[in-house]
């Protein structure tokens, strides 16, 4: 089987899935909905996470740009009285973009470890100066209004489910180009550098290169995570650029798996239903639980939660 | 192996699709659910969090046996039993919004009651409206709540906020004839510690113009060790150290400062304080004011209904209430107090609807004395905050508080319509003080 | 001046404390090249266990005051010992064909299991065992007073320190130990018992962290929640000193334990980036930290 036809299979799969996700929208109760928004905004960092797993880098700093996207969102549209949600969604991507430009020279520099703890240093300056920013509400926060859809503002009623579908759309989207990207050249030679980035040189391909492009890309979905995470909750909080936040995306990454597109999304609900029913069930105990779950999987399935599709089907061409 | 892999991945989707079907139980008819969102776990757990769910488990049984005296004989809720639903406060603001969605639609809870941090506070609030669930908070302290939230209808919060502790403090300084030339602050580094410290310096600036402000610490919250800080405010030599840490930050600080003479021949003053007051011993200097957030803990005024709830507490836990434990019992009597007076007949639930319109207004007893409902339209707790310096007995191995003094809710708090800081700085206009 | 000589006191102070909290992390992480997010777990658990044995002593036991101190570390060493037994032999010694992130996680995961086994051993009242800390009274310095526990503090570091510098550097474990870290197969092909080797250095990793946690206890109210605030703390000495390098983990922790001392004098304003600040500028000019040795690029 040639590689080409997989992804397209997987295409229409995603396709499917995001058509289904879409529909169950009406039927599911709104709590369910919910979580599932919040979810697969997580994913969205999580993709960022494991395009430059695959890289062999593990960024302990996501939570900068998740950060940064939130905070595009809210202080666009409390500031600056901008409620176009796809106009916030632009202005967040472009902030991260932006800032990853720049922090991408220096972070292309970096393997292993030190790229991780550098990452993670970056993470917690955005922290601290959110926390210090007082107009901003400190580590209080603040609430982010409704958004409008190209000049149509839902009823009340309706704000839930548009909001709902939205999601789904941006990150049926976001995963159908990052299948697209997998697939093609670059992503594929990610492996390869992960495995001896001097070879990839002496081919004649430049690694630092394709470290920068994936730096970006990552701060970009990291930022659109963040803005749709700020949509569904209607509040943000420096918590977002925290170290256990970013810390949590590295975990639902390793529980997913770099192998497929779908990882992510997969682990990220699984992680939420976890948590929530721990929360419920063990008010008092839920870390246990959730941390012997974790355990379980990362012991069990050490290339992830995917591993369990991946065996059932073909090995892959 | 293949077959392992199978087994385990249906188990899998099996015990997700069984997790998200059985979660929702249907709301019993015979019950009133409801939800208790506080800190299990983390920092805040400790200090606030579970002293907190303590006095909250320990009331509602008690309302449920019947057992609490007037006015608050019917039993349960309304002659309903109470169902208690906890949830743990960690996670951050997505998480708690997330759950606080999750007690009210899936769970189904009548009411919730909960929220330490403001940030969750401030998060949940716009929630609440939408869901349309009567919802207290019992101890979040941020004056953005209502300044943000300006027309809240499920809203409300039945303790007072954080201004009130700081312009008590500064007001207790004053009146009880402390130094107050030169003041130094130590406050955690986040919206809490950075508000406490902004409304204690307006207020001792505005009450007293000429007040030197000669350090400003903001050490990271939780760090434990103080050792630069309290060297610096040393080499400041203010004539007041005002503090508004809490739990364990402000038991080390309380600790170090003490060991190393930060509060010797000056005046400390910690808004928090009290929650500390029996573990202190003779690692606290005598003379150190402590306050309580209100008239909470061992600043609760004398009456029978405190008297009796500090030794219901004491009986079942073998601890004194503290002021988190006060702030959630007076919570829960408020929301019953509301609650019986809409009007349901005895042994119904009120429809929440008639439970949110009996509540603005509302004046009730607690285990702190009275609160009267009559702050932001009725959604906010107006009460009385008390002050009083530390004395321990080193013979008798006790501590306690002396020349206590308690102010109005009138004289600290703002009226509505006008911003704490506007009102600090206005000179504190409309505040009647006795 | 006096604001020098503070901040050289405060800073060293700190410094010590950090040095203390980092070491097992460096130890385990040069050796096993786990970096260990459980060793704040490590170091709750051994304040847990100080302060509950000291409060019990003081409660209970009519004795000398002056016991406390053999009490806390006797607490960490057998928290420790039993802690890092328990984990290493029931967990990790399984896992160590995997990957150096995969190994972050699952102490992450640890880390949230031991959180909540703290709280359903110790409970959740905070321990408030200072009587050590008074015990020793205080002194003063170019009038600033300060509290001779702290001070004895940074020579039980510094004794850490220049003890674990001679054994890995003047014994023949400590030879045997660097052929480990050199090179993991050659060693145990050249004879060496690697397993061995690990697991006793990860017990001497976890009960460096569960004695920095004991000897802290009495300066501090110990409530659950302390572990997590450590550990970033502990990975920023540990990044800029260079992982695994007990030199790198000393100057890192004066560096940071400094900087921090001369912000919170200077400019309180900045010291909630000072700690991240010193991490970024020390990995701009130098990746590998000031110890580590950068890493050959293998063809």
């Amino acid at each position: 089987m040639s590689a080409k036809t997989t992804i397209d299979k997987t295409q229409v799969a995603l396709l499917i899935a995001t058509a289904a996700f879409a529909a169950a929208g009406v039927i599911a109760p709104y709590w369910l909905c919910f979580l599932t928004m919040l979810a697969l905004a997580k994913a969205l960092v999580v993709q960022g996470v494991v395009i430059q797993m695959r890289l062999g880098l593990v960024s302990f700093g996501q939570g900068l740009f998740f950060g940064i996207g939130g905070y595009a969102v809210g202080i666009a549209s409390n500031f600056w009285g901008i409620s176009d949600a796809f106009v916030l969604l632009a202005l967040a991507l472009a902030a991260a973009v932006a800032v990853a430009a720049v922090l991408g020279l220096l972070m292309a520099r970096y393997r292993d470890i030190f790229f991780a703890m550098l990452s993670l240093a970056l993470s917690m300056i955005l922290f601290g100066v959110l926390v210090k920013s007082q107009g901003l509400g400190s580590t209080d926060g603040f609430n982010v209004p409704a958004q409008s859809y190209l000049g149509w503002v839902p009823a009340p009623g309706q704000q839930k489910l548009v909001a709902y579908v939205l999601t789904i759309a941006v990150v049926g989207t976001v995963a159908l180009l990052l299948c697209r990207y997998l697939g093609s050249g670059a992503g594929q030679i990610a492996e390869a550098v992960r495995e001896n980035e001097i070879r990839v040189e002496y081919l004649g391909l430049s690694p630092r290169w394709l470290i920068y492009a994936s730096y970006v890309m990552a701060a970009g979905v990291a930022a659109l995570g963040g803005a749709l995470t700020a949509f569904a909750t209607g509040h943000v909080d420096p918590e977002m650029a925290y170290w256990a936040t970013s810390g949590e995306f590295v975990f639902i990454a390793l529980l997913g798996g770099t192998a497929h597109v779908a990882a992510p999304f997969l682990a990220s609900i699984l992680f939420s239903v976890v948590r929530t029913y721990a929360f419920e069930y063990t008010p008092h105990t839920w870390q246990l639980i959730l941390g012997l779950v974790l355990l379980a999987i990362i012991v069990f399935l050490p290339k992830g939660l995917w591993s369990l599709v991946q065996r059932e089907g073909k090995v892959r061409a | 192996m293949k077959t392992t892999t199978k087994t385990l991945g249906s188990a899998l989707a099996l015990a997700a699709t069984v997790a998200l079907t059985s979660g929702a139980s249907a709301a019993d008819e015979a019950k009133f659910r409801l939800g208790l969102v506080t800190f299990l776990s983390g920092a805040a757990a400790g200090p606030f969090g579970v002293p907190a769910a303590n006095g909250a488990k320990v009331l509602i049984e008690a309302l449920n046996d019947g057992q609490v005296p007037a006015p608050y004989t019917a039993k349960g809720i309304n002659g309903v039993e109470i169902e208690p639903v906890i949830i743990d406060e960690a996670g951050g603001t997505t998480k708690q919004v997330e759950e606080y969605r999750n007690l009210v639609e899936r769970q189904k809870v009548d009411a919730v009651i909960g929220y330490i941090s403001s940030g969750d506070c401030l998060a949940v609030s716009p929630v609440v409206e939408e869901l349309k669930v009567p919802t207290v908070f019992f101890d979040c302290g941020t004056s953005r709540l209502f300044e943000e939230n300006k027309t809240p209808t499920y809203l409300f919060r039945t303790g007072p906020d954080a201004v009130i502790d700081n312009i008590a403090a500064a007001r207790y300084l004053i009146d009880t004839g402390r130094k107050t030339d030169s003041i130094a602050g130590i406050n955690q580094n986040y919206a809490w510690g950075q508000d406490s410290w902004a409304d204690f310096k307006a207020t001792m600036l505005a009450l007293k113009p000429g007040t030197k402000v000669v350090a400003e610490q903001f050490p990271k919250i939780f760090q434990g060790q103080y050792g630069a800080e309290i060297s610096a405010i040393s080499v400041a030599r203010p004539d007041v150290v005002h503090s508004s840490f809490w739990g364990g930050d402000m038991e080390a600080l309380v600790l170090q400062g003490t060991a190393r003479g930060l509060f010797d021949g000056r005046t400390g003053i910690l808004t928090t304080g009290e929650s500390g007051l029996d573990r202190f011993k003779a690692q606290a200097p005598n003379g150190l004011i402590l306050g309580a957030r209100g008239p909470f803990g061992a600043l609760q005024p004398d009456t029978a209904l405190s008297k009796w709830f500090t030794a219901l507490y004491n009986a079942k836990t073998g601890l004194q209430p503290t002021y988190p434990t006060s702030k959630m019992a007076q919570a829960i009597l408020g929301l019953k107090a509301a609650a019986e007076k809409a009007g349901a007949k005895p042994g119904s639930l009120p429809s929440k609807e008639a439970l949110v319109g009996a509540f603005p207004g509302l004046t009730f007893e607690s285990v702190a004395g009275t609160v009267a409902m009559s702050r932001a339209g009725g959604h906010q707790a107006l009460q009385d905050i008390t002050y009083g310096e530390y004395q321990y007995d080193k013979k008798a191995d006790k501590a306690s508080l002396a020349k206590l003094k308690t102010y109005a809710g009138d004289c600290v708090m703002p009226p509505d319509g006008i911003s704490s800081a506007d009102w600090i700085k206005a000179g504190f206009p409309g505040a009647k003080c006795n | 001046m006096t604001t020098a000589i503070a901040i050289g006191m405060d800073g060293l102070i700190y410094a010590s404390w950090l040095f203390l909290v980092a070491a097992g992390l460096t130890v385990i992480y040069g050796v096993m090249r786990i970096l260990n997010m459980a060793h704040g777990s490590f170091y709750a658990i051994g304040a847990s266990a100080g302060a509950a044995l000291v409060t019990w002593y003081f409660a209970n036991v009519d004795g000398n005051a002056y016991w406390s101190f053999l009490l806390l570390p006797a607490a960490a060493v057998v928290a420790g010992v039993i802690l890092g037994l328990a984990v290493e032999q029931g967990l990790l010694r399984f896992l160590y064909r995997q990957n150096e992130i995969l190994m972050v996680i699952v102490t992450y995961a640890l880390l949230l299991i031991l959180e909540d086994l703290t709280k359903l051993v110790f409970g959740v009242d905070p321990y408030f065992a200072y009587q050590p800390y008074g015990l020793l009274g205080r002194c003063e310095i170019a009038g600033l007073i300060f509290s001779n526990y702290d001070l004895m503090l940074v020579a039980v570091s510094a004794t850490i320190a220049s003890g674990a510098w001679f054994i890995l550097n003047r014994t023949v474990t400590g030879k045997l130990l660097r052929a480990v870290v050199h090179d993991r197969e050659i060693a145990m092909a050249m004879g060496v018992n690697v397993s061995a080797m690990f697991a006793a250095t990860f017990v001497v990793g976890a009960t460096l962290g569960a004695l920095a946690g004991a000897l802290t206890a009495p300066a501090i109210s110990v409530s659950p929640g302390i572990g997590v605030e450590v550990i970033i703390l502990a990975f920023a000495v540990v990044v800029v000193g260079g992982l695994g390098s007990i030199e790198g983990a000393i100057v890192g922790s004066l560096m940071v334990g400094l900087s921090r001392a001369a912000a919170v004098h200077l400019a309180p304003e900045i010291e909630l980036f000072v700690i991240y600040g010193v991490m970024a500028l020390v990995l701009a000019v130098r990746p590998q930290g000031l110890f580590g040795r950068a890493a050959a690029r293998k063809i």
